[in-house]
This record gives C-alpha cells, sequence and structure tokens, in this order.
C-alpha cells in the first residue's frame, strides 16, 4: 500500500505501519500524529527515539518493557498515546507494529 | 563417563530423558533428570477440571511412571545454575554436567498485578493455570448463581495461548446445560487487538463470540484489581466491573533462571530460536516454556522442539553443527463448546489457514472450522499424551516442521 504524506509516497502495511524504517523523518512523523489526533512534543519526540532504538537492539516491545524503560512510566505513555499506546507509538515511530501474537 | 543433565521432568524434561536414554551411547552418557515435584499433571486438562468434565485424577500421575528405566531421577529443590562453571547447585549437593537441557517450563505469577492477590483471591477471582486453582474455580462454579462473568488475560505470552478464550467458549456451554445462561453475562477481556493471539484466528472465527454473545474489550493492559468495587483498571483508567473474575495472572519462567542470571525481564532464557541452544552457553540447550523463542507454550511444540532439540544435542555430542531446523510449529485444537473443536497449525512465519489435517483432502480433521471430530481429537489427546508423547514416540503422520500439504491459503489477517 502507498500512503501520501507531505508530497513523498510512502510504502505502508494495510494498517498504516511503514514497511521501510529508513524512510522515516521527522516530518513523515508529525503528519502521521496528526492523523491519530496528537501533537507531539518534546516527551513524544523522547518516547520515539527510545522506541526506535529498542527496535533497533531487537528488543521485542512490551507494556512491561515501557514500565521497565526508565524514560516513561504506563500511566504518562498512555497519556500521550491515547488508545492503544504502543500500536500508535510504534507507528508514530516508523517502526513494525509490535508483535505478541503467539 | 559424561553427564548429561536436564532440569525439569515436565512435558519437556520427560520427552528428552525418553528420546535421549535411546540416542545417547550408556558406555559413553549418564543421563540426570532433576525436579522437585513427585505429580506429573496433564496440564491441558485444567481447562475442563472447573467444568466437571474431567476429575482430578484424569489429570495426574506419578512423574516417575514416565522416567526411562536408566536415567537418574532426582528429586529435589533446584537451587542455582552455574553456567560458566557447568555446575548445578541442588538442596544439598551440587552436580557437574558436560550437557544441560533447561525444561524448567514456566507458571503464573499473580503477584505481578497489584490487587490480584487481594481479599477477593480464591473467593471471587480465580486462575485455572494451577491444579489448585481449576480446583477451587470447579467448586465455586458448582454453587455459582450468576452475575458478570469477566475472563482476562494478563499479558502475553502465556502458556496455550488459546487456552482463555476456550474457557469463555466452554463457560458458554456450561451455563446453557445449567439452564442459567440468561443470568451469566460473559466478558472476554484481552490486552491484545482481537479475540485471537492470531489475526488470521480473528477474522475467521470473531463469528464465535456473536455466536456465544460473549461481550469482548480489546487492548485492555491491567493496572490493578479494585477489591472494593470489584472492578479491574487499566492505564487508561477503563474500568470493568466483575462478579466473578476468570484471570491468566503474567507468566514467567522459573525463579531459579532468575537466581542464576540466566533469563530476560520474565524469567525465560534467550534461546536460538531454531536450535534451541541457549545463546549464551553453548553446551546449555533450552526447551518448552523455560525458553524466550517466539513459539507459542504448549506441549505440541515442546513435542516438536523434541525431536530437533535431540538431533542436535546427538550432533553436539559428536562436535558437528547444530541443524537449524525447528520453525516454530505447533499444533492446538481450540475447544469452542457444544462438544465441537478447532484446529489450527501454524508456525513462525505462517499464521493458521484452512485446510485438512493431517492428510491433504481427507482430513479427516479439519483446519481452522469447528467440527466434532476435532472435539474427539482433543479428548483422544490425553491418552496420546500419557502413552505417547510424554514417552518420545512419534505421533504418527504428523512432523516435526509444519507441513504445508493440505493448506489452503485462503485468508488473510484483518487490518
Amino acid at each position: 500500500m502507498d500512503l501520501n504524506i507531505a508530497g513523498i509516497i510512502l510504502d505502508v502495511t494495510e494498517d498504516g505501519y511503514l514497511t521501510d524504517v529508513s524512510q522515516w523523518n521527522k516530518e513523515i512523523a508529525v503528519e502521521i500524529a496528526k492523523v491519530e489526533n496528537i501533537e507531539l512534543t518534546d516527551r513524544h519526540w523522547e518516547v520515539l527515539a527510545w522506541l526506535q532504538e529498542q527496535v533497533k537492539n531487537e528488543v521485542a516491545l512490551s507494556i512491561r518493557g515501557i514500565k521497565k524503560s526508565g524514560i516513561i512510566d504506563i500511566k504518562e505513555f498512555y497519556a500521550l498515546f491515547p488508545g492503544g499506546p504502543l500500536k500508535v507509538s510504534t507507528k508514530i515511530a516508523g517502526v513494525p507494529k509490535p508483535k505478541s501474537c503467539i | 563417563m559424561k553427564n548429561l543433565l536436564i532440569l525439569g521432568a515436565g512435558t519437556s524434561g520427560t520427552m528428552m530423558a525418553n528420546h535421549l536414554i535411546k540416542k545417547l551411547p550408556k558406555k559413553d552418557w549418564k543421563i540426570t533428570i532433576v525436579d522437585q515435584y513427585k505429580t506429573h499433571y496433564y496440564q491441558p486438562g485444567f481447562l475442563f477440571l472447573p467444568f466437571d468434565t474431567y476429575t482430578e485424577d484424569q489429570v495426574k500421575k506419578k512423574g516417575n511412571k514416565f522416567i526411562p528405566k536408566g536415567v537418574n531421577y532426582i528429586q529435589k529443590k533446584i537451587d542455582q545454575i552455574f553456567p560458566e562453571e557447568s555446575k548445578v547447585k541442588l538442596e544439598d549437593e551440587t552436580l557437574d554436567y558436560d550437557i544441560l537441557i533447561v525444561a524448567t517450563g514456566s507458571k503464573i505469577a499473580p503477584d505481578e498485578t497489584e490487587g490480584l492477590l487481594g481479599p477477593l483471591w480464591k473467593k471471587d477471582i480465580f486462575d485455572f493455570y494451577t491444579f489448585e486453582g481449576a480446583l477451587a474455580l470447579r467448586n465455586k462454579l458448582r454453587e455459582w448463581e450468576g452475575g458478570k462473568l469477566v475472563v482476562h488475560l494478563t499479558e502475553m505470552p502465556i502458556k496455550c495461548p488459546v487456552a482463555p478464550l476456550e474457557f469463555a467458549f466452554l463457560a458458554d456451554s456450561y451455563f446453557r446445560k445449567k439452564g442459567m445462561r440468561e443470568k451469566v453475562d460473559i466478558t472476554y477481556v484481552t490486552p491484545l487487538s482481537g479475540a485471537f493471539t492470531k489475526p488470521t484466528c480473528t477474522t475467521a472465527l470473531n463469528y464465535l463470540l456473536e455466536e456465544k454473545k460473549i461481550n469482548i474489550e480489546i487492548d485492555f493492559a491491567i493496572e490493578r484489581v479494585d477489591n472494593d468495587t470489584k472492578e479491574i483498571v487499566d492505564y487508561a483508567d477503563k474500568k470493568i466491573p466483575f462478579d466473578l473474575l476468570v484471570t491468566i495472572p503474567t507468566n514467567m519462567g522459573d525463579e531459579v533462571i532468575e537466581r542464576s542470571g540466566m533469563g530476560d525481564d520474565l524469567n525465560f532464557i534467550p534461546t536460538h530460536k531454531h536450535t534451541l541452544q541457549s545463546k549464551d552457553h553453548e553446551n546449555i540447550f533450552v526447551i518448552g516454556d523455560a525458553t524466550n523463542v517466539p513459539a507459542s507454550k504448549a506441549g505440541s511444540v515442546a513435542h516438536f522442539q523434541a525431536e530437533t532439540l535431540t538431533d542436535n544435542i546427538i550432533l553436539y555430542t559428536k562436535g558437528y553443527k547444530l541443524k537449524e531446523e525447528f520453525d516454530g510449529h505447533a499444533n492446538c485444537f481450540i475447544e469452542t463448546g457444544n462438544n465441537k473443536a478447532l484446529l489450527i497449525d501454524f508456525n513462525y512465519d505462517q499464521e493458521p489457514v484452512h485446510g485438512t489435517f493431517p492428510f491433504a483432502k481427507i482430513g479427516p480433521l479439519k483446519l481452522l472450522k469447528e467440527s466434532v471430530f476435532n472435539h474427539w481429537g482433543k479428548l483422544a489427546f490425553r491418552w496420546i499424551y500419557w502413552n505417547m508423547l510424554l514417552k518420545g514416540i512419534a505421533i504418527p503422520f504428523v512432523s516435526r516442521n509444519m507441513s504445508f500439504k493440505g493448506k489452503i491459503f485462503d485468508i488473510k489477517a484483518d487490518k
């Protein structure tokens, strides 16, 4: 599937996750966040960077992982990314949707 | 004489003892297995205990019945593993090993959730992942007069990921048979985005929830249990009230893994997902629920792993390269109530699909569709477990790797 954001054609999965992390940049993140009704603050960027770091290190993302992240607690995580915070935040961070489905 | 040591005499450990006694030369290798418990439980039976479908005696036997002759069986507590020294300290002795197989499994950790072990635990809040929990729940259900039944899953991974949903389906049948279904409101609560842990299953099978009038709450990450208001509360402050809560608490690996500094956050051991060798120590292998591999924590998975691991242990003793063979193959019956069941067959990469099993076109089991045949298959499995699986006898026509024969790749996961 293609998604047109800020004039750039992005390849995304059926549920809107970037298939190629290297296509990600901050402008794209801002646009994806808008669709989710989120205006990105410094706090958001911190969390997004942390998520990207985890994925780079092949650490599986989970709510439990957030609890132990040391940068954010789960309450705030929910407040920053309402709805399903892990699903929403990973979409904005341009990383694959977390699989906890085993 | 070299030592092969197996920790844990559950499904995986017992299978490995049975496989290896036949394969390792007796003049060179001594096999020892350690487990502190005397009873071997048929854990899939815990799903049926609460509904009076199985009796206590049908789900437990003496563990030593299944340990083959020639294997040294020690019933002691395991204190700590010292992987750098290739030693394991038991409660009152220390064992050396040349090869270690860790099969210490996983278990519930209700203390991970605030309020779960509060005043309502075992009064209105139950688990069925332990023998004691399943029995206590059975006694509760026998007397329960109805109300809000909440079936809840805390976080993944859990042992037998389909069990909580099966519990909800069977509860629907149970209360129907008792003529009190209209007095019971069933809600299924999951941290995932769909009822089933596999997206293709959610697509194909969501009709079951409607048919059985089971409400569903998705994306619910529990923060705490409120014992005063009888509600479960998530991090977004969403509250779900219950009269009877049946929960699957967080599942964790054994504490000995934590004491030995060998596990991840949940005490599961980092393991190579195709060879089952531990990532940190080449003479340590891990099988079943104790691993962190992204496969289901289930007996069928352990069974398929055992076949690959047996070959790899033999290769390792001879100094050959290990086979990167295990594909995450799982084969699970899902009880849907009214004496019907589904069968799903999948691996690391391939989601469950339609088709027939184990023979193309013939079946007799149908994949991803309800049938009475599948239900008989599930019931027959108890016999297969005690008489074939634990003894390491291959199940006819069912291969260790997932077969693509007889499968119809007709469904895609929902968004």
